[in-house]
């Protein structure tokens, strides 16, 4: 456990003694504000019409209306600064020949990729709590649920925690940072969107895509639906992504 | 004491490093010798647990490099040949991340770091950035961070590359003041680093063990052996013919103008026969001097052709 530390400190220093987490943190806040402010005035847009509609306003639900489309919004911005995070956390050891090092110091794979993910869950963390202040603002001025916004936190952060087990994947594949981050991208891309095939496919299949997709899953979460599938899901793929990175280094010893 | 023991690695179709066996004494110097791609970073690669190989066994102390690589990368201190450095680390920073994943204790680590920087003599630069520190100051590091655990084997893969004479003197120093308490490897295509700071040598070319031995056991085995470097003005493949006919001669090789004639010692000194031959054949002697027959020769005659015993 010290050794997973030892290495989760080394990589939160890299990323914040660079301009990585600040450029990436930035981005995502200033995209996730905008989002914000959008929907709200939006939603300012309809309360005020609903003021002349008695029966309009009885509909109008700020958890359906702001805080669901919001994490959606949020989950595409992941998409996109999520691949620039993990690219570096292998890849880079590779390209700069540090992995010798930690490949010859007494800690295991596992130990490396765990330190590693950590790191990457913490900036992670770091990114959506800032967001927090604009929850703030509508509980200030509003009265959303409490418990569907919650759950909301926890489908990003779980969807999140996937994306980034995703990426530490192709990072451990290359040692082009560059290459590392479309294939995350990419790959993240089409599980996302995967449940578009799904209206055209039959039997089977739809199920299938439908329970493979990132959108199924995630669109419950921010619903405030907690389902045990959903988060087996997320925790299942996460794992996944862990232990494949973990098959790719063990195999490269012995090419 | 480092064993390796018919070791094979196979890249796909291409063998880096096949059936190799050699033993390292405890306390001593060893260099691996031979010229780039022979299988030298292979070998350190496999020793140090970063590559499995293909067959073959390897030990490190009373460890197993295969069965207990936990234990082994506890006692070795490896420098690869890139330089493993974070380059937004400062030296000391750096230098304390790697006493955390080398197991070093917490409470001891402060001290492994002080005296890592003091070995390797990098008080001037501990604050620094790493990016921002020169190519011998890094290469330092390096060093410095293979000692950090105080470990009893030291692995040093071209620890003089890229850096300027005055550098080079200095951590051959270096290396000679470890030897006391560590037992090190290294490897060097370069002759000289072998004979000032070794005690032996491994000779290695395109994965085969060439020679091995202590560098007096080396040089020992053309003790035996004498011959003369020939200049001639009028140079010919004819005149070598010439050289292979006079009794005693043993071999004739030739490069450009020059001749290297070796034979047998103890016999009856080949030098006057052979004058005589030249003045006789007027082949306008340049120059003709004794063939030194030192490890340069015995690593050059490996590298181009076969195996000593």
């Amino acid at each position: 456990m010290n050794n997973v530390w030892s290495l989760t400190k080394k990589e939160i220093r890299a990323y914040f003694g660079s301009p990585i987490a600040y450029a990436v943190i930035t981005v995502f806040l200033v995209l996730a504000g905008f989002f914000f402010y959008s929907l709200v005035w939006w939603f300012n847009n309809q309360a005020m019409e609903a003021s002349q509609n008695p029966y309009y306003a009885q509909q109008l639900n700020i958890n359906q209306m702001v805080f669901s489309p919001l994490f959606h919004n949020i989950s595409i911005i992941l998409l996109l600064v999520i691949p620039l995070l993990t690219m570096r956390l292998l890849a880079e050891e590779k390209k700069i020949g540090t992995e010798e090092l930690l490949f010859t110091s007494p800690v295991s794979v596992t130990q490396i990729i765990l330190g590693k993910y950590l790191a990457a869950l913490f900036v992670l963390v770091v990114m959506l709590l800032p967001t927090g202040i604009l929850t703030a603002l509508t509980f200030a001025y509003g009265n959303p649920e409490p418990a569907p916004v919650l759950i909301g936190y926890l489908g990003l952060f779980l969807m999140g925690a996937a994306f980034i087990a995703v990426g530490l994947f192709f990072s451990s594949l290359t040692e082009n940072q560059i290459v590392a981050a479309v294939l995350t991208f990419g790959t993240l891309l089409l599980f996302l969107v995967l449940n578009w095939a799904a209206y055209s496919a039959g039997g089977v299949w739809r199920g299938v895509l439908n329970y493979i997709s990132f959108f199924q899953h995630f669109d419950s979460l921010t619903q405030g639906m907690i389902d045990t599938q959903d988060l087996v899901y997320y925790a299942s793929f996460a794992f996944f992504g862990l232990f494949l990175t973990h098959s790719v280094i063990q195999s490269r010893r012995w090419r | 004491m480092i064993v390796v023991d018919h070791l094979t690695k196979k890249y796909g179709s291409l063998t880096a490093v096949r059936d190799l066996s050699f033993r390292v004494e405890e306390g001593q110097v060893w260099g691996l010798l031979g010229p780039n791609a022979a299988g030298k970073t292979t070998t350190m690669r496999i020793l140090t647990g970063y590559l499995a190989a293909t067959e073959g066994r390897a030990s490190v102390g009373p460890y197993d490099v295969f069965e207990q690589p936990d234990e082994v990368k506890k006692i070795i201190g490896y420098l690869p040949e890139t330089v493993p450095l974070y380059p937004d680390m400062t030296v000391a920073g750096y230098l304390r991340f790697v006493a955390e994943i080398k197991q070093v204790p917490p409470a001891k680590r402060p001290g492994a770091v002080e005296e890592a920087v003091r070995v390797a003599g990098l008080e001037s630069v501990r604050g620094r950035l790493i990016k921002n520190i020169s190519r011998g100051f890094k290469q330092r590091v390096g060093v410095a961070q293979a000692l950090i655990h105080d470990p009893q084997v030291l692995i040093l893969d071209e620890p003089t590359i890229g850096l300027d004479p005055a550098q080079i003197i200095e951590i051959r120093s270096l290396i000679r003041s470890l030897k006391k308490k560590h037992t090190i490897i290294l490897s060097t295509h370069i002759l000289q680093e072998v004979t000032q700071t070794c005690d032996g040598a491994v000779i290695i070319n395109e994965g085969r063990l060439m020679a091995s031995g202590s560098l007096e056991g080396l040089t020992a085995s053309f003790e035996d052996r004498d011959g003369v470097v020939l200049k001639l003005r009028r140079a010919s493949t004819e005149a070598a013919s010439l050289f292979k006919k006079v009794p005693g001669v043993e071999s004739v090789e030739r490069t450009g103008n020059e001749y290297r004639l070796e034979w047998t010692k103890g016999r009856p000194d080949l030098r006057d026969d052979i004058t005589r031959l030249i003045v006789d054949k007027d082949l306008g002697l340049l120059e003709m001097r004794p063939a030194g027959l030192s490890i340069e020769d015995l690593y050059l005659k490996v590298v181009s052709g076969g195996p000593v015993q």
